[in-house]
């Protein structure tokens, strides 16, 4: 049997963190009653003309950096049309001729085995990033046959993020997502929460063998969490290969991601293929960005957007962080990359390292092993900890200085975690956990234990 | 949806205005006489082809048009062969103009929040409504393939 290359694309859409909408100056925000965050141009009422928000370009432009792309000084907005009944104006504003951002890249890493002691670096292409509007919510209600339709989320700027198919399974999309979800973050442009459709991820699959053409591709849509994502590229890939085992063939059709049942579903598309026709919008003159060469002299600051000025401000990014961890603390690489995957945990490592004398190789070990164990244990985040990186310090303190014992140490750790206020010294007393440092009492414990065994001594001596 | 009847919104009556410069004498208006049927053809020549029956299916189900009956289509086929006309000019090396406005400046507005909160206003219009949610039908209704609509596009 000939093996099979499976290879993955990506099409993401992050919602842009901002206050107002792309297009419109109704209010960004999650949870809200329904229609009360829609302007009339939102709504699609006749007169209404889409105003740029100048944060959402920021944003892009940030996010463009940031992925190492060209940014077009002129890009252009475009209409793609679908009729829906989310999208009140029978069209979306995209940029489907020419993005802002083109050509970039995102490298991300994988562990080679489960101990996560190997890792390996892999690159994956941007094809393209461009600014376009979300669509309202629709809410199906089968029992009446109806759809209930909220605006609120109609005209939020996304920013939509295309992967080349340089991936090949669910893994590497996953780690991909996932380094992209943390650049994001880190850069302010996205707070990319996928549970609250702040990232979404559509997933392109297809199978082929090597030295042949791509085969037929399937959309995969509906994953709602990076691990979900990783299943369901998986199982797809799964499926056309058994499929093109069978003699079967590959539709080129979009799937449902079914989480329940951990399986892909073919979406029910009465419609057949979509001819989007798209078409210029005419109410937008192109978006034309500057740098420092290019910077108009008597312009009005506040309508211009310098690249430079921007890339000047761009804060660390992930992988940039890491590289200074493992340089200035001396721990290993995949250390950085646990350190940086929970929000807020470097800060506490670094914050322990101040408090302690213990060197930082060691307190690693009590970050990554004890805390946060304990905290995946009862689900919690690093701000929801109960032991602070105060007291985990005095703790570490009394284990450096030789106190307590390194069990001690873990007893005592356990009983900060219940939260009762008390400090580390305080439990060490209360449960006499301090290490005997006099050699005479020592060795009067000694000597009464081996006086109270005397068979076990003598059977010992006698070899 | 309700679809759009073509016949109705092409009128007989002063088309579209003919360039200046393509009939020196006759200052610009409609050439073809004004008698029904001609919508303000402004375009000479034959019509290049006639557009398929395919075709017509096709943009009757993206935009919801209803041709219904020769009349739309021949509309149509006027409205085409007009457009034609721009294939008269050489464009080589021309950049293509898709706005008026491709030489003004992209305002850009600051990300404050100004409008909204208007709820009961946008509901007015709304023939059906569910606790302050517009109600559509359960998903897109397409249109019926070819052989099962009642069109006169089935005997072309």
């Amino acid at each position: 049997l000939a093996p099979w290359v499976p290879v993955v694309g990506l099409e993401i859409h992050a919602q842009i963190s901002s206050n107002s909408k792309l297009f419109s100056g109704s209010q960004v925000q999650f949870a809200a009653p329904p229609n009360s965050l829609v302007s009339f141009f939102d709504a699609s009422l006749p007169g209404t003309l889409p105003v740029l928000n100048r944060r959402c370009v920021e944003a892009a432009v940030m996010t463009g950096l940031a992925l190492n792309c060209s940014i077009n000084k002129k890009s252009l907005f475009d209409r793609k049309h679908y009729f829906y009944a989310d999208l009140p104006a029978g069209y979306q504003i995209t940029q489907q001729r020419v993005p802002i951002a083109v050509n970039g890249c995102l490298s991300y890493s994988l562990c080679i085995d489960s101990k996560m002691s190997q890792m390996v670096t892999k690159t994956v292409r941007i094809k393209q990033i461009q600014l376009e509007q979300d669509s309202g919510k629709s809410l199906h209600d089968d029992t009446r046959s109806q759809t209930l339709v909220d605006l609120n989320r109609a005209g939020v700027g996304l920013m939509e993020v295309v992967m080349e198919p340089d991936m090949c399974c669910g893994e590497e999309a996953a780690a991909a997502v996932r380094e992209l979800q943390l650049i994001l973050q880190t850069l302010g442009s996205s707070q990319a929460v996928m549970a609250e459709g702040q990232l979404r991820v559509d997933a392109n699959v297809s199978v082929h063998h090597p030295g042949e053409p791509y085969g037929v591709r399937t959309e995969v849509k509906n994953i709602n969490s990076i691990r979900f994502l990783a299943k369901a590229i998986d199982y797809e890939i799964q499926r056309q290969i058994e499929e093109l085992e069978n003699g079967g063939t590959i539709l080129n059709e979009t799937r449902a991601f079914d989480s329940k049942l951990g399986c892909t579903v073919p979406m029910r598309d009465k419609e057949g293929k979509q001819d989007y026709r798209f078409m210029p919008e005419p109410n937008l003159p192109p978006l034309i960005l500057y740098d420092t060469k290019s910077l108009p002299a008597n312009m009005n600051h506040q309508q211009v957007i310098n690249i430079d000025w921007i890339h000047e401000r761009l804060p660390d990014l992930p992988s940039v962080k890491r590289k200074k961890l493992v340089e200035k603390y001396g721990i290993l690489p995949e250390h950085s990359f646990t350190l940086l995957n929970e929000d807020g945990l470097a800060e506490f490592f670094e914050s322990v390292v101040k408090r302690t004398q213990m060197k930082p190789k060691k307190v690693i070990g009590w970050i990554l092993n004890d805390l946060l164990s304990y905290l995946k244990q009862h689900s919690l985040t690093v701000k929801e900890s109960p032991v602070s990186s105060f007291l985990l310090g005095d703790l570490l303190n009394l284990l450096e200085k030789k106190e307590i014992s390194s069990t001690a140490a873990k007893q005592v750790f356990a009983e900060l975690w219940k939260g009762e206020g008390k400090t580390p010294l305080e439990i060490v007393k209360e449960q006499k956990l301090g290490l005997l440092q006099d050699q005479k009492e020592l060795e009067q414990i000694c000597q009464a234990v081996i006086d109270g065994q005397e068979n076990e001594v003598i059977m010992m001596m006698l070899g | 949806m309700r679809a759009l009847l073509l016949g109705r919104w092409l009128r007989a009556g002063p088309g579209p205005p003919r360039p200046e410069s393509r009939n020196g004498g006759n200052g610009g208006h409609r050439g073809n006489g004004g008698h029904r049927g001609n919508g303000g053809n402004g375009g000479h020549g034959p019509l290049r082809q006639k557009v398929s029956v395919e075709v017509l299916d096709h943009l009757e189900h993206l935009a919801l048009v209803d041709f219904r009956d020769s009349e739309g289509v021949e509309r149509l086929h006027k409205a085409i062969q007009f457009a034609d006309q721009l294939h008269e000019v050489n464009t080589d090396g021309v950049e293509p103009m898709d706005s008026v406005l491709e030489d003004r400046c992209l305002y850009l507005r600051e990300d404050d929040v100004t409008e909204g909160n208007c709820t009961k206003e946008l509901l007015e219009n709304a023939r059906e409504k569910v606790e302050e949610y517009f109600v559509a039908p359960p998903g897109n209704i397409p249109l019926p393939k070819l052989e099962e609509r009642e069109t006169f596009l089935q005997g072309s």
